[in-house]
C-alpha cells in the first residue's frame, strides 16, 4: 500500500520488540503512513518518548531524530527543544501512563500553553512493560497486577482532560479502524497548537490475557463493537450511549 | 581546550551587580540561549535577570511548572543545540536528580546553578549554606562524573558561569555552578572585560554520537535537525545511541568511558588557589563565601604568630585529590570550615592522612573570621 | 454474462494480487487472518522454528484489496499489491 514506510524506519531494529498481537505495533504503521502522506520531511521532525512499550515506537524503529527521556517527562523535553528550534515539527508517542500519570502535569500543562506539538497517547489502559499494573486510564472492574480483585479507581477520560487544559485539537480512535486513525494522524501533526490523539490500542499479553480475551484479534474487534463516532452519538440517549466510547475529532479550534 | 575569543555581551567596564544578576549575564556573555526555570529563593534573580536579557540577544524563555519540567526542556533544547541553563536551590536539585542521570548518560552539556540554602528540606529559604555539596555528585543513581564550581565572589559568578559553559561543551557533561545565598545576593563590584574565550560545541557529522576510541572519550554532538537521526535516549546504548540493555560489554564500556573521559583531563578542570601556602604548617581548606572569611582567619592567625595557609577549592567536582594530599604532606593539621556538616572535610580524609578537622556551622549564617580562628586555636591549644 | 439483475454485465477482468509475508518479521499474532474478510490466509501446518504456525496465504485470487491485513499488521509484515 505504502512503500515509503520501509525508507522511514531503521530495518536493523525489526523484528520490533512488541509483543505478537500488540496495538501500539499498528499505531507504528499508522504514524508512518500519516507522515508519508503528508510527504513531510522527517528530516525536520522530532520524535519524542518516555518510558515503556509506547515509548518503543519512535525509538528506535523510526529513521529520524529520536529522543528517549523519562517516565513522564517527553512533554518537557519535547518544549526545549520546540521552543530552542521552532522550525523543529515535534511530536511526542507515549503511553497513557507515561503521558497521564507520572507526566500528568507536563501534559496539561503543554495544553495550556497551546505549545505547538502533536501528542499521540498510545492508551493500552495498563502499565504493559513492567508486567501489567493498573494505570490512571484502566476501566472499571478490570483485572490487573494490582487489581487483582478489579479496579476500584474511576479512569480518566484523557481526551476531556486534554480540552479542560486548553488543547485546540483532540481526538480519538482505535487502531482498529485504521483508516479513520490515519487521517485524524495527518490533521494532528498539521495542526498549529496543541494536538492531543488518544489512540485505543489493545494490551493482548497484560490485559488480554487477564480479562477474558482469548487473542489480539478479539480485542480489535471489541474495540470496534464498543466505538462509536460523535457524529452518530450525538442523536442517541444516555441509555444506549452506556459502554460507548466516543471516537472522532472532538476538539478543533482552528476550524 | 579550543577556545575562541567573542567580544563580552556587555560593555566592557565596572558594574556594580548583584551575584545572581552575574551569573546570569556571564551565561549570556559565552552563548547561553534557552533558559528554563521554576521560581525558587534565592536563585529566583537569576531567572528574572534572563527573561529581560535572552530575549534582547535572540534567545529562549520559558518558566516551566516545575523544576523536573525545567531542567528537562534544559536537556531537550541542549540537543536542539542551546547553550542551555537553569538555577534553583537546594529542593529544586532534589527534584532535578534524576535529569541530572539523564543528561550524564546521554553526555548533555547543560549548566545547572545551586544557589545553596539552609536545609535539609524546605529549611530557611532565605539563609546561606554549603550543604549540596555531595548531593550534585552522587545524586542521581549509579557513577556520576559531573563538574562543579564554587564562586567566592560576584565577579567568580561571571567568570565561572563562562567557565561552566566552556567546560559543559568540551566533556559533554552536566555542569554545576555551587553559589550560596550569601554570594548569590551579594553585591558587589564586577569588571566586565573586552574579550571573553568561549568552547564551541565538538561537531563531526558523520561520526557516531555517543562513543568513540579518541583518547579524550569525548564523542561529537549532532543536534536535531541536521540529518543525524539522532538515537538519544537514557537506556544503556551503543556508540550510535542503539539501546543494548543485555550487553555487558556496552555496558562497561559506557560506564567506564563517562567516568574516564573527566577523571583522566582533570588538569583541564581542577582549579584551586593558595594563600599563605608556601611555608604554612596549618592548612585550611575552604570555599565559597566561606572561602572570603578564611582567606581573612589566615591572615589574622598570621599576625597572631601561626603559619596558617589557605587552600582555595575553586572547582568542587572532580576533587582536587592532588592538591590536598601535597598539602597534607606540608601541614601537621588541616582545618576545613563549612557551612554543612563537614561534607568537604569527610572527602578530605580519603587522600591524605593528616588529621582533618572540621569546623562545621549550620545556623543558617555565614561562617566568620572570628569563628574559624578561634576554632584553629581551640583546637591547637 | 447476466449480472444480479438479470441484465447483460460485462465481465471484469480481476487483477491478480500479490500478498508477501515477511516470515522474518511475523510474531503469528493471527490478527490478519482473524480480519480478512475474505479468508485469504491460513495457519501452516507445520509448526515453525519462531514457536507458532506461520500464516501463508491460501486465497490470494479472493483478495479485495482492503489492505486491512496490511494496516493492522503490527510487525508491518504483510505486504498487499495489485499486479499491473
Amino acid at each position: 500500500m505504502n512503500e515509503k514506510i520501509f525508507q522511514m524506519i531503521n530495518q536493523e531494529a525489526f523484528p520490533t520488540p512488541f509483543c505478537p498481537g500488540c496495538g501500539h505495533g499498528i499505531l507504528m504503521g499508522a504514524i508512518l503512513r500519516a507522515i508519508a502522506e503528508l510527504e513531510y520531511d522527517l528530516k525536520q521532525m522530532l520524535f519524542v518518548s518516555g518510558i515503556g512499550c509506547a515509548a518503543w515506537i519512535p525509538s528506535p524503529h523510526f529513521k529520524a531524530d529520536t529522543l528517549h527521556t523519562l517516565h513522564g517527562r517527553a512533554i518537557a523535553y519535547a518544549t526545549g527543544a520546540k521552543l530552542y528550534n521552532p522550525k523543529l515539527k515535534v511530536v511526542v508517542i507515549s503511553g497513557d501512563g507515561d503521558l497521564s500519570s507520572i507526566g500528568g502535569n507536563h501534559l496539561i500543562h503543554a495544553a495550556r500553553r497551546n505549545m505547538d506539538m502533536t501528542v499521540i497517547c498510545a492508551n493500552n489502559s495498563i502499565y504493559g512493560m513492567t508486567g501489567g499494573q493498573m494505570a490512571s486510564t484502566t476501566p472499571l472492574g478490570s483485572l490487573t497486577a494490582t487489581t487483582p480483585k478489579g479496579n476500584q479507581e474511576p479512569p480518566f477520560d484523557l481526551c476531556k482532560l486534554a480540552e479542560a487544559a486548553g488543547a485546540t485539537y483532540v481526538a480519538r480512535h482505535p487502531v482498529a479502524t485504521p483508516i479513520p486513525l490515519i487521517r485524524t494522524l495527518k490533521k494532528a501533526m498539521a495542526h498549529q497548537g496543541f494536538a492531543f490523539v488518544e489512540v485505543l490500542s489493545p494490551c493482548p499479553t497484560q490485559f488480554g490475557r487477564r480479562n477474558a480475551f482469548p487473542t489480539a484479534f478479539a480485542m480489535i474487534k471489541a474495540l470496534k463493537s464498543s466505538c462509536l463516532s460523535v457524529e452518530k452519538a450525538k442523536n442517541l440517549s444516555q441509555e444506549d450511549l452506556l459502554g460507548k466510547v466516543i471516537v472522532g475529532e472532538l476538539v478543533n479550534a482552528n476550524i | 581546550m579550543q577556545l575562541k575569543k567573542v567580544k563580552s555581551s556587555l560593555k566592557p567596564g565596572w558594574y556594580f551587580m548583584q551575584g545572581d544578576e552575574a551569573c546570569a549575564e556571564g551565561a549570556i556573555a559565552v552563548g547561553c540561549r534557552y533558559y528554563a526555570g521554576y521560581p525558587i529563593t534565592p536563585a529566583s534573580e537569576i531567572m528574572i535577570r534572563m527573561v529581560h536579557r535572552l530575549p534582547e540577544v535572540g534567545g529562549a524563555f520559558i518558566q516551566m511548572e516545575d523544576e523536573i519540567a525545567s531542567i528537562a526542556s534544559v536537556i531537550g533544547a541542549s540537543w536542539a543545540g542551546a547553550k542551555a541553563l537553569t538555577a534553583t536551590s537546594g529542593p529544586g536539585i532534589s527534584l532535578m536528580i534524576e535529569a541530572i542521570g539523564y543528561a550524564t548518560i546521554t553526555e548533555t552539556p547543560c549548566v545547572i546553578v545551586d544557589v545553596q540554602r539552609a536545609g535539609p528540606s524546605t529549611g530557611q529559604a532565605t539563609r546561606p549554606a554549603q550543604g549540596d555539596i555531595m548531593q550534585v555528585k552522587w545524586g542521581p543513581h549509579g557513577d556520576n562524573e559531573i563538574i562543579a564550581l564554587s564562586p567566592w565572589s560576584v565577579q567568580e559568578m561571571y567568570d565561572l558561569t563562562i567557565k561552566a559553559f566552556n567546560l559543559a561543551e568540551r566533556f559533554r557533561v552536566p555542569t554545576f555552578i555551587l553559589a550560596d545565598e550569601a554570594v548569590g545576593h551579594l553585591r558587589e563590584t564586577l569588571v566586565v572585560k573586552e574579550e571573553l574565550e568561549v568552547y564551541d560545541r565538538y561537531k563531526a557529522p558523520g561520526l557516531p554520537p555517543f562513543g568513540t576510541e579518541e583518547p579524550n572519550g569525548v564523542p561529537p554532538m549532532p543536534s536535531f535537525g541536521e540529518g543525524a537521526n539522532l538515537l538519544v535516549t537514557g537506556s544503556t546504548h551503543d556508540s550510535w545511541g542503539f539501546r543494548k540493555t543485555a550487553d555487558s560489554a556496552v555496558q562497561a564500556r559506557l560506564t567506564e568511558r563517562l567516568v574516564r573521559k573527566v577523571k583522566d583531563f582533570k588538569s583541564e578542570i581542577v582549579a584551586t588557589e593558595n594563600h599563605f601556602l608556601d611555608d604554612a604548617v596549618v592548612g585550611v581548606v575552604a570555599y565559597g563565601f566561606t572561602a572570603r572569611a578564611a582567606f581573612r582567619a589566615v591572615k589574622t592567625l598570621r599576625s597572631q604568630g601561626i603559619k596558617a595557609g589557605l587552600l582555595r577549592l575553586i572547582s568542587i567536582w572532580p576533587f582536587a585529590e592532588e592538591a590536598i594530599a601535597e598539602l597534607g604532606k606540608q601541614c601537621g593539621v588541616i582545618f576545613v570550615p563549612e557551612m554543612n556538616r563537614g561534607q568537604v572535610a569527610g572527602e578530605l580524609k580519603k587522600y591524605t592522612s593528616t588529621p582533618v578537622i572540621s569546623l562545621p556551622k549550620t545556623n543558617g549564617e555565614v561562617i566568620e573570621p572570628g569563628e574559624i580562628v578561634a576554632g584553629i586555636r581551640r583546637n591547637m591549644a | 454474462m447476466k449480472g444480479e439483475t438479470g441484465l447483460p454485465v460485462k465481465e471484469k477482468k480481476k487483477k491478480p494480487t500479490r500478498i508477501h509475508i515477511n516470515q522474518k518479521w511475523c510474531k503469528g499474532c493471527y490478527i490478519c487472518l482473524e480480519a480478512c474478510p475474505k479468508k485469504v490466509f491460513e495457519k501452516s501446518p507445520e509448526v515453525a522454528e519462531k514457536g507458532f504456525n506461520p500464516v501463508v496465504v491460501a486465497h490470494s485470487e479472493q483478495c479485495t484489496h482492503c489492505w486491512q491485513c496490511e494496516m493492522l499488521c503490527p510487525d508491518l509484515a504483510i505486504h498487499v499489491a495489485k499486479e499491473s
